[in-house]
């Protein structure tokens, strides 16, 4: 082992010194035949365009690749020159196969393999529902199917829907410039077959500070568009322009580009678009507006031939009556989580009260999209539980993760009548959160801390579910599930749900650090938690732990065991047969 | 889960049918030393007559008083930069810190303060009154791109 090691070392020294410049893709990508793609070169150096000797697999790159070569000479950050570049923009590779891309100039070297794989000719499914809970955890899981179902004696009183997807694959999360990771880039990741840096959609991260000219890579909805004829939906509670639901159509350096990712969403029209952002349709004229410019997205769209809705009401009229394309629209920002919106009401529900939830959305969807006789791509996202899991508001996160299930539940009454359906079902990152007993109420004095049931002392928790809409009739039962994060901010633990609006653990002071929220100090029983996170962060962070992926139906064989989060895409294209053109 | 036996909680409606019994308690609220008429003052409940996914309109006290005095209690979010000519007025505690995270947003209902003079900046967790010239319109800071809508200038502060 030692001498490996020592031999190790010595190489990985040598190769430091003669690899100085950036290749995008980056080694061992991974990239769909026919797929196009943006190839770049950074070097660390100015260097001349005569310079450069480029190869791959021994033939010149530009008969290699195509495309026009764009040679930068300085690229800049601010007066800052960063060295020269070489780009191409949308260049393609036919063939499956290993591909050795070897670059040089002056003294910089760099070389790095790609493998460039095909799909079957004849798709195995013809739709696939994508269904995602952002930030989906074991507990979250757990948690849900206790609330919602009960455990006696041990064992489960009812199974959830998701409980009957098989696991069949565990997936690494991590990003390219990090073990940890956020879901712009697990998204892109599952969406493109390409990993890419932490904030990246649909881009690998170039140096130059601009955002929307990093080299792009092709999404799935592109090359739905490129080889077949199938619709495509996209469903999320968050804003349309969030992280997830962009990681479809998307491509940008930085997540934040919301209006821009907007207009990315308007040149690819997917065929149903439900969930919150109208903030970012709107024309900066409009009092609520989100936009820099005049463009009115919403008349856009209509123009376009979408049916609008705007609530929960107008949803279900347009349902009824659209020409296979809808725009459904139902908060400025993020819609509210299930618990405030049908229970507690609160949030933002005084203002937006008419949101539908992710079930009725997934169901116009499929009703929609399924009319498409080629088939369709739908992604839903319950994009809650992780809104929820970082202020460490848990009930809120149980309770969206228990209305995800049933959106699951939909998906698969779907599937059981169109058996040519792909489902998968995940999360793209997870948190640090587990549970770790209950919190009973009746137990002796008045300090909560030591109402924790640990071990034995647990017991099990009295949630009821009398209705059997198959959530908990409250959630501020006498003995209720206590879950917990492994991180967070400075905060006052409350033992308790937070009927009031959702939890804010921290809020930030004028030197920028987040500080325990004051408003939870006083609640009887508080308990102060010092945060062990750097004191710039407002919440609890994702966890680096794998992700757990579930399938079914045809194509499910595509995932199996641990896979990269870029492989997932794989599965998708197998699936779909995204390497054969399927349009005459 | 149960529905509440309540009826749909509408901000919107209940404050239209709160609106006398508001306005008339807000003295209560003021300072002793304050020389303002309690219809100076706004609250961030009174900005918006309408709330709707196509968009925000101002209530007709914010047009009543576009370009007149007022005073307003709220949080002062950390400051975009030390040397901002301004800083964002909110009606709870930034809990987010939306040019920390290029996720996050600042929330809808924000108004600008432009400072007449510079003044110290105060714990964010402080409740504050600011008063100054209400100015209603789409506007674009020169330094920052930060677009506001609504914005108090020549503004004073002092912690409540």
């Amino acid at each position: 082992m030692r001498k490996i090691l020592a031999a190790l070392v010595a190489t990985t020294v040598l190769a430091g010194a003669a690899q100085a410049a950036e290749v995008f893709p980056l080694d061992r990508a991974t990239i769909l035949s026919g797929s196009p793609f943006d190839f770049k070169v950074e070097f660390d150096a100015v260097v001349k365009p005569e310079d450069v000797k480029i190869t791959v697999n021994g033939q010149d790159y530009k008969a290699a690749l195509g495309g026009q070569v764009e040679f930068i000479a300085e690229e800049k950050n601010k007066d800052k020159v960063l060295g020269s570049a070489v780009i191409l923009r949308g260049v393609t590779i036919a063939n499956a196969g290993d591909y050795k891309v070897e670059v040089s100039a002056g003294s910089e070297t760099r070389n790095v393999s790609w493998n460039v794989y095909g799909t079957p000719d004849q798709a195995k499914a013809k739709n696939v529902i994508f269904l995602i809970a952002d930030g989906l955890s074991v507990a979250h899981r757990t948690a849900a199917r206790i609330m919602s179902k009960g455990m006696t004696e041990g064992k489960a009183n009812g199974r959830l829907n998701m409980d009957d997807v098989p696991p069949v694959a565990f997936i690494g999360t991590s990003a390219t410039d990090a073990v940890a990771t956020d879901s712009a880039n697990t998204m892109s990741a599952y969406m493109t077959g390409h990993k890419t840096a932490v904030n990246a959609i649909g881009v690998y991260a170039d140096r130059t500070p601009a955002s929307l000219d990093d080299p792009k890579v092709e999404n799935i909805a592109e090359a739905l568009r490129r080889q077949t004829k199938k619709s495509i939906g996209i469903v999320s509670t968050s804003e349309l322009q969030d992280a997830t639901p962009a990681a479809v159509v998307a491509h940008t350096r930085k997540r934040g580009d919301k209006a821009d990712i907007n207009g990315m969403l308007f040149d690819v029209k997917p065929e149903v678009l439900l969930g919150g952002g109208s903030a970012y349709f709107l024309p900066q004229s409009t009092a609520g507006s989100k936009r820099k410019d005049d463009k009115d997205f919403i008349k856009l769209f209509q123009d376009a031939g979408y049916k609008l809705a705007t609530s929960k009401g107008e949803l279900a009229t347009v349902a009824g009556d659209n020409d296979g394309k809808i725009l459904g629209l139902f908060h400025t920002g993020n819609l509210d989580t299930t618990l405030d919106r049908e229970f507690l009401k609160k949030g933002t529900v005084g203002k937006f009260p008419e949101q539908p939830g992710l079930v009725e959305m997934t169901k116009v969807a499929l009703d929609t999209l399924s009319k498409n006789p080629e088939g369709f791509f739908l992604m839903v996202e319950a994009a809650n539980v992780d809104k929820m899991s970082h202020p460490l508001d848990w009930d809120r996160a149980v309770v969206d993760t228990i209305e995800f299930d049933q959106a699951i539940g939909v998906a698969r009454e779907f599937a059981a009548k169109n058996p040519d359906t792909l489902i998968v079902v995940t999360g793209d990152h997870t948190h640090g959160v587990s549970i770790i007993g209950t919190v009973d109420d009746e137990k002796p004095g008045t300090d909560m801390r030591e109402k924790v049931g640990t071990y034995a002392e647990a017991g099990f928790p009295n949630y009821e579910d009398t209705n059997g809409d198959g959530y908990p009739d409250r959630v501020d039962v006498s003995r209720r599930l206590f879950l917990n994060a492994n991180n967070g901010p400075d905060h006052y633990e409350t033992f308790r749900p937070k009927l009031d609006g959702p939890f804010a653990p921290a809020i930030q002071n004028e030197k920028k650090e987040y500080v325990a929220n004051e408003q939870y100090k006083d609640v009887p029983g508080a308990v102060f938690v010092p945060g062990i996170i750097p004191k710039s962060a407002d919440s609890g962070v994702h966890a680096v732990d794998d992700v757990v992926l579930q399938a079914e139906g045809p194509g499910a064989e595509g995932f199996r065991g641990y896979m990269e989060q870029s492989d997932v895409y794989k599965g998708l294209a197998e699936a779909f047969a995204l390497g054969a053109k399927q349009t005459n | 889960m149960s529905k509440p036996v309540q009826a749909r909680f509408n901000r919107r409606q209940t404050l239209q049918t709160m609106g006398l019994g508001l306005i008339a308690s807000l003295p209560l609220l003021a300072t002793g030393t304050r020389a303002q008429a309690a219809n100076s003052d706004i609250t961030f409940d009174e900005l918006y007559g309408k709330v709707s996914v196509l968009g925000l309109e101002f209530s007709e006290k914010v047009k009543q008083l576009n370009g007149r005095k007022i005073a307003m209690r709220g949080f002062m979010a950390p400051p975009l930069k030390a040397e901002a000519q301004f800083f964002v007025l909110t009606e709870i505690p930034m809990s987010i810190c939306p040019f920390c995270s290029t996720d996050s947003d600042w929330p809808d209902n924000i108004v600008v303060v432009y400072l007449g003079e510079k003044q110290t900046f105060t714990q964010p967790s402080q409740t504050i009154e600011v008063r100054g010239k209400l100015e209603m319109g789409s506007w674009t800071d020169p330094e920052t791109g930060f677009v506001s809508l609504l914005r108090i200038r020549q503004a004073e502060y002092a912690t409540v």
